[in-house]
């Protein structure tokens, strides 16, 4: 709420606080619709699930600490390394960045008071729990997935891994693939429907620019995936033969299908990445972005052209030339809209006046991983260089520098960034600082002697390496860099969980934030604003005049919508007034629906066909009761 | 690979260059706008144009022109009758078999082509996708089931190349590797013609037991020994196995030291091989590895 400034507002506020009440305790985290809520849902689920993958990574380059290690058996090794991709991408990136981030900051940062479906969105998040504990049970079990986060078919096969390691691979994605999906539609709506009336898309910040992309390349690329899930599930169960050279199927459909979801995931990793960049330059640089429309256009361009360049991840396969051609041509094309980027940041920090703490340290370690890592894509479009380099340690350099240095580090410094917002306390400045320094030199460390090991020759997924190839010094590093990168991480936790019990209190606005979510109370109250914000442009906090406006309004109790659990709606692109939207309060049926659909998932692994469709019943007699009980104060 | 010194001259350019406009904004932390222009937001433009659509527009198209208009050529499939040689490479989980069409020649692991000449390598696969690379001499080529997959393999001078699988394939992905023997024409023609002459074994009499344990035991249901029962070939082909120089993929030398221990244990060598550990008692393997050292 913004600051009370008489008892009269108090009163409006004492009403929305007893509409938007959320249950106490256990029960209200499990059925709570708070975006906020089930965004730390997301924030602390994902988080474990980056714990996991970090032990894998770190089980690997210990592992490859020196030649001929036998920590890991290959078996290990291949389950480890499978789970590592698959928890990053699918576990850790995707909930962390829309899941987490979006949910918590979207509907604060455009003015409404949830998501547009707030049931469809604790559904994401349980299906979501769902799926990570399905695939995380494959691995406790001994039957995790082994043929790579790429699982490339006839590897993948029946016949050559016939136990159920696969299947959890494939359901677990499918299932997945569901929360998604739905997270997607959601945002998507919700960008365009529930802008606070005033907020016309030239006005909206440029972060949910990056998610209206992501969104929409989320939308588009998962149907190529969960299709290809389910032809392999058809092929492994039913004896289909999609992917079965001898029988008519082709191995090459799964990689295409992949890889046309596999490319466009990629910019659905580092989109968001870009959003949390162009939040945390102009708050730290005290100036507007550069260029604010033709960012804007280079966000949603890249989302697009990512559609085009999948077979650049197949140049060995043995294509025509021309078909490769093309392919590499549409790559390079992505530089473009990536520079503008790029640039614009850099012209942004160079003429504003940059005061480099904590969060815009993390995004300068992204611009300069940013460019490394886009410079050696650039190299690998150069098909003569990809048909050398591909499959080798190169390319592990390339995507580690792309999606770690360049979309994780942003998730880092927007941790700190709104930590305060989150919380209501600061963060230790100090070590902050350190746990950046820490985390960079690691990252350097780790990935960077990659691409001197790809171009001598040492391929990927190996489980161990033979003495004498030259490898073993820059191995070592890379471990003893992985150590570092670890204690840095460490660091962040260590940081944020003191500073929550002890940190000094941030008040609304500690850095003079440049978007709509710091005039709100830190942490923001379940309505999120008791009057309707007014907007003028893209950096509504900025904009002075309308913040003292907004609390003269809730003084004189106007734009408070108060009459019920309610938002406003606004037209897509002007966001003139629409209407008033009933927002369904707590609902026990998202955890509920995603518990029958976690059964239905186990017992088609197992084999229980029926039972399997009993909890398709039961998960349809869900959306019965899902409007049991509609708005009521 | 003159284009990756370009590359990376002009990356490391791009690199410094952006790395010192960040480094310029440290230094002018206190002062907003740009050294020299001030404040201009048109001028802020310019330097996003140029930078980020100029620039790249120019770099990248020069870099295309180059790598895949021109370079391109060198990788593709030789055209049809543009080589004097065809040789087949069929991987399997995880070894090489490889063939000399028009000949009875099948050896494993170990390819040797003549120096001075094109030969057309037709790379197919048993099993899983496999990845042929000797990066000395050829590009990556895939091997995917129902495809014929064909690389130029070239070799100016004489010389023994090393080459690996690089497409993952299960447990021993990590020893799949292979050998390239480039000679003289003569010694390779030398080669190819004892290559395809059957098997023959001396008459020792350990080598003899070997023989005949060799062909009552496991070893003949995989294995192929050209001239004798075993006709198998779900293994590697051992008409000449005493002729290479190295074991299990290039995993190891081929002595008969390593080759005993191959023998007792495969699965302590490559664990998760499709070779099985056979219980087979020490004097029975020593049997079998005078036997099979004897094929040369």
């Amino acid at each position: 709420m913004a600051t009370v400034v008489s008892p009269r507002a108090e009163r409006h506020v004492d009403r929305l606080e007893r509409i938007w009440a959320e249950r106490p305790g256990l029960i209200g985290w499990l059925t709570t619709t708070d975006h906020k809520r089930i965004g730390l849902l997301y924030f602390f689920t994902s988080l474990a699930f980056f714990g996991a993958g970090g032990v894998e990574a770190l089980l690997i380059r210990t592992q490859l600490i020196g030649p001929n290690q036998h920590l890991l058996s290959p078996q290990a090794y291949d389950e480890v390394f499978t789970m590592h991709g698959v928890t990053m991408i699918f576990l850790f990136v995707i909930p962390m960045t829309t899941g987490a981030f979006g949910n918590y900051l979207v509907p604060l940062m455009i003015g409404s008071r949830d998501m547009a479906f707030p049931r469809m969105n604790a559904l994401s998040y349980w299906i979501f729990l769902g799926s990570g504990l399905f695939m995380y049970y494959a691995l406790v079990s001994g039957h995790a997935p082994n043929s790579g986060w790429f699982d490339y078919v006839p590897l993948a096969s029946k016949q050559y891994d016939p136990g159920n390691n696969i299947d959890f691979y494939g359901y677990g994605l499918i299932f997945n693939g569901i929360a998604s999906t739905a997270a997607a539609i959601n945002f998507i709506v919700t960008i365009f429907k529930l802008r606070a009336p005033g907020m016309s898309l030239n006005r909206m910040p440029l972060f949910c620019y990056a998610f209206l992309a992501v969104s929409f390349a989320l939308l588009f690329a998962l149907p190529a995936l969960s299709v290809a899930c389910l032809f392999l599930e058809l092929d492994r169960q039913l004896g289909f033969h999609f992917y079965d050279a001898g029988f008519g199927g082709d191995p090459l459909l799964w990689q295409n299908l992949f890889w046309i979801f596999g490319h466009p995931e990629v910019y659905i990793i580092i989109l968001p990445a870009f959003g949390i960049a162009t939040s945390i330059i102009p708050t730290f640089v005290h100036r507007r972005m550069v260029w604010f429309p033709l960012v804007a256009l280079a966000e949603i361009m890249v989302a697009f052209l990512g559609f085009g360049v999948w077979v650049h991840h197949m140049f060995a396969v043995g294509f025509a030339t021309l078909t490769t051609v093309y392919f590499a041509a549409a790559s390079l094309i992505i530089v473009i809209p990536s520079g503008i980027q790029l640039f614009a940041w850099i012209t942004t920090i160079l003429t504003g006046t940059p005061e480099f703490e904590t969060p815009l340290l993390w995004i300068i370690g992204f611009i300069i991983f940013f460019i490394i890592g886009g410079l050696s894509g650039i190299t690998v479009a150069a098909i003569p260089f990809d048909q050398q380099v591909t499959d080798s340690y190169y390319i592990v350099a390339h995507f580690h520098f792309v999606i770690f240095g360049a979309a994780v580090f942003p998730i880092l410094g927007g941790m700190y960034y709104w930590f305060p917002k989150v919380t209501g306390r600061m963060y230790h400045e100090g070590v902050g600082k350190l746990s950046f320094y820490l985390t960079f030199v690691g990252t350097f460390v780790t990935f960077f002697p990659m691409h001197i090991l790809g171009i001598m020759g040492m391929p990927r997924r190996v489980y161990t390496y033979p003495s004498g190839m030259g490898w073993t010094f820059l191995n070592l590093l890379q471990s003893i860099g992985a150590y570092v990168l670890t204690a840095g991480l460490v660091l962040i936790v260590a940081n944020l969980v003191v500073s929550y019990f002890r940190g000094e209190p941030a008040g609304n606005d500690p850095f003079g934030g440049d978007t709509l979510e710091w005039s709100t109370t830190s942490p923001p109250p379940p309505y999120n604003y008791p009057v309707i914000p007014t907007i003028s442009s893209a950096y509504a906090m900025w904009d002075k005049e309308d913040r003292e406006r907004d609390n003269r309004r809730l003084d004189r109790g106007e734009g408070l919508i108060q009459l019920g659990h309610e938002t406003p709606a606004s037209t897509v692109q002007d966001a003139e007034y629409d209407e008033i939207l009933a927002m369904p309060p707590h609902s026990p049926w998202p955890p509920v629906t995603a518990l029958s659909l976690l059964g239905m998932f186990a017992m088609l692994l197992l084999h229980h066909y029926a039972i399997a469709a009993g909890f398709v019943v039961v998960g349809l007699l869900m959306l019965f009761a899902w409007h049991d009980k509609e708005v009521s104060v | 690979m003159l284009l990756w010194w370009w590359m990376l001259g002009a990356s490391v350019i791009v690199f410094l260059g952006a790395v010192g406009m960040l480094g310029l904004a440290w230094f002018r932390r206190r002062s907003a706008g740009l050294p020299i222009f001030g404040e201009r937001e048109d001028i802020n433009q310019r330097l996003v144009l140029l930078f980020g659509i100029g620039i790249p527009t120019v770099v990248l198209t020069v870099l295309f022109a180059v790598s895949n208009i021109y370079l391109i050529g060198q990788t593709a499939p030789p055209a049809v009758a543009s080589t004097s040689m065809t040789i087949d490479v069929i991987a399997h989980q995880w070894w090489w078999e490889v063939r000399y069409p028009g000949t009875q020649a099948v050896t494993a692991n170990e390819i040797h082509i003549p120096i001075t000449t094109r030969v057309n390598v037709v790379g197919t696969t048993a099993d899983v996708i496999h990845d042929l690379w000797v990066p000395q001499l050829a590009r990556k080529i895939d091997l995917v089931p129902g495809r014929k997959n064909r690389v130029l393999m070239y070799a100016s001078r004489s010389g023994t190349y090393g080459g690996q699988c690089a497409e993952f394939c299960g447990f021993q992905h990590a020893h799949m590797g292979l050998r390239v023997v480039a000679q003289s024409p003569a010694a390779f023609r030398s080669w190819l013609t004892s290559m395809a002459a059957p098997a023959t074994s001396s008459t020792g009499a350990g080598a003899q037991a070997g023989r005949q344990l060799f062909m009552s035991a496991q070893c003949a249901s995989c294995h192929q020994i050209r001239g004798t029962s075993a006709r198998a070939t779900v293994g590697p082909d051992l008409t000449h196995v005493a002729s290479r120089s190295t074991l299990a993929a290039a995993e190891i030398p081929n002595d008969p030291a390593h080759l005993a221990a191959w023998i007792s244990n495969p699965q302590a060598i490559k664990p998760g091989d499709r070779m099985p550990d056979l219980g087979l008692s020490r004097t029975q393997v020593n049997e079998i590895v005078a036997y099979l050292d004897s094929l040369h």
